[in-house]
């Protein structure tokens, strides 16, 4: 085999993350939320907690539990524990999003 | 996969090298007494009288990295190299063979001649085929059809400019750049929090256009801009115009040829175009950030393309800049910095710091709002010219005493702030009415020199929210570069 001829030129690497998600299934929507606990997530920007204090006051007047949760910062992603702890103790949530 | 050799002795030549040729009866007598193995680079009728490998495809040569011909090798029978002799020296032949007297009518030493698996225009195609299973990323290969540029941006793997097709030939080429292995983690990227490996970083930094030896700068900055410190993350989401700019400081700023001076923010200077953009291609491609996705600005700017420069040590009165947040001096570092878009400080009559520390703080008051304190940092370039100001002072000032006098002028009083003041909704809640607030934190204002050496301006750019929230400016040091 000559060693000059340039054999590779076509293919090049894929310079992205090669994320294949894993399909994953949406759960299927709550048809009622007799029994589950509803968590209210506040993401830590303004006024966020005023429109989750309203929903919560509309979801208890109808027997709703809630649970309420605070992202540290809206800036980086919710730590690890605190998506565990909702997934965990909630079956459904509600989270505030925007100023 | 490396070619195993034989056990015995094997040597490496090509007939085009006179050296070899010298050596042809050493190695006739070498094959009569003892094992030996002959691969020929070139012609494998050489050497006459001896039956040879033909290695014209290098494959051995290069796997063996046999960089000299002839290379003399003892192999042990498990196939492991044990001794290796390059050029002719007999001292040397006679102490790996093991055999007295070898060659005593030819002179006592000759030095050899370069392997052909390492002339300079065959050596990127031999890593190609034969380094390239050490390259993990997947493969895609372009339709006979397809333009290779219209391919690229096709794929969405490009910031809006061309960029350079990242085949094997290049990726391999721009991880000499390092002495970092292509498979360790060099960060998590956001915002798809995915483990980038030197070699995502490699054919990232072959896109941009980058050199291999701007490739430690490029680790460095993805390094530090993935920290929880740098909040690349936080900085990518915001409706806020600030993006990654990175301040090269230390000897390697000269040694790939960064610019320092005239048109420092401009366009140019290869490195300093190229290694801002690998940071942010890493964070389009491999951290999946991408505008009207998880990048929200609503201007954003055109430094989003790519902000680095390097800062003028040589030309500066004070210290560089990364001594101010840690590094040491003469360390190769970069700093990242959240921010956007450079405006600029005219002043060009004033002649004593004072006046010209004046000029600096009105124009650094109006950041982002005139009436909005401690919410931002700020990068402060000073231009030579500026910097003579403050210099040639009696006595002359240090860059702590331009600090500080900076936020002494930039104490903001309450009732100018708070909002309503002067028709303004914007402004501090009117709980701190009564209260005088710093326009910068304590360590929010960074001073940098650099700029042409013409022209009474000094330059600054804004940051974004700043603390625990927000993004701090972050020093990395650069590895070595091999």
């Amino acid at each position: 085999m000559a060693v000059n001829e340039p054999t590779h030129s076509r293919v090049v690497l894929d310079p992205t993350g090669e994320r294949a998600p894993a399909h994953r299934e949406r759960l299927p929507r709550l048809t009622s939320l007799s029994g589950v606990t509803v968590g209210l997530l506040d993401i830590s920007k303004p006024r966020g907690d005023r429109f989750l204090d309203r929903l919560e006051t509309r979801l208890n007047e109808r027997g709703v539990a809630t649970r309420r949760y605070r992202k540290p910062t809206f800036t980086k992603p919710a730590p690890v524990d605190l998506r565990q702890a909702i997934a965990t103790e909630c079956g459904a949530v509600i989270e505030a999003l925007a100023d | 996969m490396r070619p195993p050799l034989p056990s015995g002795l094997v040597a490496f030549v090509k007939r085009e090298c006179p050296t070899c040729q010298l050596v042809v009866p050493v190695l006739v007598r070498l094959a009569h007494q003892t094992k030996l193995s002959v691969y020929t680079q070139d012609d494998p009728g050489f050497p006459p009288g001896l039956e040879a490998v033909d290695d014209r495809d290098l494959a051995f040569s290069w796997h063996h990295e046999i960089e000299t011909v002839p290379t003399l090798l003892r192999v042990g029978a498990d196939g492991h190299e044990e001794a290796r002799a390059v050029g002719w020296v007999r001292e040397d032949w006679e102490k790996l063979t093991g055999i007295h007297a070898l060659g005593s009518e030819l002179p006592d030493w000759r030095p050899g001649c370069g392997s052909r698996s390492v002339e300079p225009l065959l050596a990127p195609e031999l890593a190609a085929r034969f380094g390239g299973g050490r390259l993990a990323a997947r493969r895609v290969e372009l339709a006979a059809a397809e333009d290779e540029h219209e391919a690229l941006f096709a794929r969405g793997w490009t910031d809006g400019l061309p960029v350079v097709a990242p085949t094997e030939r290049r990726v391999l080429a721009m991880l000499d750049g390092t002495r970092r292995r292509p498979n360790e983690v060099v960060a998590v990227v956001p915002p798809d929090l995915v483990p980038c490996t030197v070699e995502k970083v490699a054919i990232n930094a072959v896109l941009a256009g980058c050199k291999p030896e701007y490739l430690p700068v490029v680790l460095a900055a993805v390094e530090g801009a993935c920290s929880d410190a740098f909040n690349a993350h936080g900085l990518l989401a915001t409706t806020m115009a600030a993006g990654p700019v990175l301040v090269v400081n230390g000897p390697i700023r000269r040694r790939i040829g960064m610019n320092a001076g005239i048109n420092v923010f401009g366009q140019g200077n290869r490195a300093n175009m190229t290694i801002g953009r690998a940071l942010q291609l890493v964070i389009r491609n491999v951290g999946g950030g991408r505008p009207g996705g998880v990048d929200r600005a609503t201007h954003g700017n055109p430094g989003k393309l790519s902000f680095c420069f390097a800062e003028d040590e040589e030309g500066s009165p004070w210290s560089p800049l990364s001594t101010d947040l840690g590094g040491s001096e003469g360390e190769d570092t970069v700093t990242l910095f959240p921010g956007e878009g450079p405006r600029t400080v005219l002043d060009q009559l004033a002649r004593e710091p004072e006046a010209l520390v004046r000029s600096l703080a009105a124009c650094l008051r109006t950041l982002h709002h005139p009436k909005l304190p401690f919410l931002f940092d700020a990068l402060l370039a000073i231009g030579p010219e500026h910097a003579r100001v403050f210099a040639e002072a009696d006595p002359p000032w240090d860059k702590k005493r331009l600090v500080e006098r900076l936020s002494e002028l930039l104490q903001l009083p309450g009732p100018e702030i708070v909002r309503g003041a002067d028709g303004m909704a914007e402004g501090v809640p009117e709980a701190m009415a009564q209260a005088t607030l710093p326009k910068f934190r304590p360590g929010g204002l960074l001073v940098v020199h650099c700029g042409g050496r013409a022209g009474l301006f000094s330059m600054i750019v804004g940051g974004w929210v700043t603390g625990a929230t927000g993004s701090q400016p972050t020093l990395r040091e650069i590895g070595p570069w091999r």
